[in-house]
């Protein structure tokens, strides 16, 4: 069981990040919030702050994690105001416009950065100092997209499938220094990201919901978690699916 | 997700879009269609939260606190947060919502917006006395701040305005302390709407909260039997009790409405024999103000058909007679309601320009959609409360004739200068047109 009381969150103003927050707060942790649009960070800052006890740290600073020049000196500001790091989630990321990315290699190469690359800078730096004190969690947010290439997503699927397979090596490296690696990989979030997509029936989960999934795993040092668990199921039909019938179906 | 409805999930009617909130310093995009209309978490009923063309603004994303004064109790907040999460909040701390209304998963926009009221009129007036002050957001892009001191006409035309100014942002409430979460309740029986009267004159004096649950079913010498619940925040004490929220969920909507003649009588009358406590106990304050929230969705025992609120005042001088009139004309056409309720308002002048709050008797009733019996049973009780110059709450409606909302209104034409034009809803096109 990892107690989890210093945590640095990265896109703190995504929707599951900020419900995640609020659960965070309400079992006592201190937070430090890392998030690009500084009125959204501000407005969750406040908000967190009113639910804190009076002991809880809460913090953070607008940053554009695709600046991975920025990262080193980021969590060490954020080190310094929790003093130590206990936890970490890494929940920013864009859902790119497949079509455009297909017209436009510069725009794949912009999402990869953002989805993939920014999330593999910060996981270097954040590994390296948890092997060295020997404890701690870290926690991302992949997708059931990474999974397997689907026509409709798959540049978005490319870079969350990098993450998930470089967090897979990651967590067998730290395995032995006591760190988690936690793989979370929600199913479809009823989120503003998801905000041009048509919602509605069983498949689609609160982010409420994958905050609490995603609190439970860290704490028990979970592997990969599909949220809601029923993923899994769903994933690993997808998964077995051979690919020449796969390559004629329309997903 | 699903398409937004009011609690009461009538009328069924789909805007052309949907557009949700999630930063309060946000604009509204130019090319959603217009008019907009905000809609928080769909606990009024009818039609005041709903549009049938234009954008439906949905507002329960800007749920984040701004900030909170724990020694002097004012607390500003989105206004997409709900009672229950500034209750929360702010109860472990001392501090108690001044006005509340029977339900604690209304937002505080909504809950401005309809000028709410609850058990304790009589002594504090409705949710508009509470607000220190407001964001207002114009289609036009200006901001406006409003507070009631000002004398420009924006907060009174905001406060019970149904959301027809603009976009409520954010709000400051000022709140009230308390020495902890329980309340002091006595209960008491009467048997006929004569005792009712004396005995509430005497609760009214008395007791910051006062309300009455009545048999709408029992006629002659019983009619208008019921129990007054008279409550008060409790005092500070030795030892409290333990308290356990519990919530049961409908699970599904029933194809019929479960709800009718026998299921009716039976909950009425048992209602009527439970137990009362005339020498006081303590109370949660969570059962005590909000025993429907414990039942999740408990909108669908009602059907597909849904069902009817009927939530009229009266002035004090017709209240007796009226009052008796209508549960009269409601015992004699054979409908009845769950739970009628009746409460007596005080006398502070509301703030809001259609405010529904005045002095007087309130009377709410709901009842199951049985279409043309059902309309029939209305236009009667409206007859009575046209007659005896009252008026219906806006909140709570889904049907009323345009003719009885501007005799009940009659600052509606003094307000139009203050709707915003980029507004509108499906209940003011029903009752200005």
């Amino acid at each position: 069981m990892n107690s989890i009381k210093r945590v640095i969150l990265f896109g703190a103003t995504s929707a599951i990040a900020e419900q995640t927050a609020r659960q965070l707060v309400a079992q006592g942790a201190s937070l430090y919030c890392i998030g690009r649009n500084p009125d959204k960070l501000t407005a969750l800052i406040d908000d967190l702050k009113i639910r804190a006890g009076d002991t809880q740290c809460i913090d953070g600073s607008v940053a554009d994690l695709t600046d991975t020049q920025q990262h080193d000196r980021l969590i060490d500001l954020a080190e310094h105001r929790l003093g130590g790091i206990d936890g970490v989630l890494i929940a920013h990321g864009t859902l790119p416009d497949q079509r455009a990315c297909q017209a436009d290699f510069s725009l794949t190469r912009q999402e990869i950065e953002t989805n993939a690359l920014s999330v593999i800078s910060l996981l270097t730096l954040l590994a390296n100092r948890l092997e060295q004190q020997q404890y701690g969690v870290i926690a991302v947010i992949s997708s059931v997209a990474g999974d397997r290439g689907r026509q409709s997503n798959y540049v978005y699927g490319a870079a969350k499938g990098m993450v998930s397979i470089f967090l897979q090596g990651l967590r067998n490296r730290l395995a032995k220094a006591n760190v988690n690696v936690v793989t979370i990989k929600p199913g479809f979030v009823d989120t503003p990201m998801t905000a041009e997509l048509k919602k509605g029936g069983p498949l689609w989960a609160k982010p409420e919901k994958i905050a609490q999934g995603i609190i439970t795993a860290m704490q028990n040092g979970k592997s990969e978690v599909y949220l809601p668990w029923f993923w899994w199921g769903i994933m690993l039909v997808i998964k077995y699916i051979p690919e020449t019938i796969f390559k004629r179906m329309s997903l | 997700m699903s398409t937004p409805h009011s609690w009461n999930r009538l009328p069924r009617v789909t805007a052309d879009a949907t557009h949700t909130l999630t930063q309060r310093t946000a604009s509204i995009p130019d090319d959603l269609p217009r008019p907009l209309l905000a809609h928080g978490n769909g606990r009024s009923y009818g039609d005041v939260c709903l549009t049938e063309q234009g954008t439906l603004v949905l507002t329960r994303g800007l749920d984040r606190f701004i900030g909170f004064d724990p020694l002097r109790g004012v607390l500003r907040c989105e206004a997409g947060v709900t009672l229950a999460e500034i209750l929360a909040l702010v109860v472990p701390r001392g501090w108690f919502l001044p006005c509340t209304p029977g339900t604690r998963l209304a937002t505080v926009g909504g809950a401005i917006a309809n000028d709410v009221h609850g058990k304790n009129h009589h002594a504090v007036g409705s949710f508009g006395h509470h607000i220190r002050a407001l964001e207002l957001w114009r289609s036009d892009g200006t901001i406006l701040e409003c507070r009631p001191e000002d004398n420009n006409g924006w907060f009174a035309a905001t406060v019970g305005g149904l959301g027809l100014t603009g976009l409520i942002r954010w709000a400051e409430l000022q709140l009230m302390p308390i020495q902890n979460p329980w309340m002091w309740v006595e209960s008491q029986r009467f048997t006929n709407l004569d005792e009712f009267w004396s005995l509430n004159r005497y609760a009214e004096a008395h007791w910051p909260y006062t309300v009455a649950w009545i048999d709408c079913l029992a006629q002659g010498k019983a009619q208008g039997r019921g129990i007054l619940l008279a409550g008060q925040h409790a005092a500070a004490q030795t030892e409290l009790p333990q308290f356990k929220e519990r919530s049961k969920r409908i699970p599904a909507t029933p194809p019929f409405s479960l709800v009718n003649g026998f299921s009716l009588r039976a909950f009425n009358t048992l209602y009527y024999r439970q137990p009362v406590k005339p020498q006081g106990a303590l109370t949660h304050y969570v059962p005590y103000f909000y025993p429907l929230d414990a039942i999740q969705h408990w909108n669908r025992i009602y059907g597909r058909r849904g069902f009817y609120q009927y939530q009229c005042v009266i002035p004090p001088r017709e209240a007796e007679a009226a009052t008796a009139a209508l549960l009269e004309t409601i015992a004699r056409l054979g409908e009845g309601s769950f739970l009628a309720v009746l409460k007596t308002f005080g006398r502070k002048p509301s703030l809001g320009m259609l405010s529904f709050p005045r002095p007087g008797t309130t009377l709410a009733l709901d009842f199951p959609n049985r279409g043309d019996k059902t309309r029939h049973l209305f236009e009667e009780l409206d007859a009575i409360v046209r007659e005896a110059g009252g008026a219906l709450y806006p909140g709570k409606d889904a049907r009323m004739p345009a003719s009885l909302f501007q005799s009940g209104y009659p600052q509606w034409e003094t307000f139009k200068k203050f709707i915003d034009p980029g507004f509108s809803s499906r209940f003011w096109q029903r009752v200005t047109s």
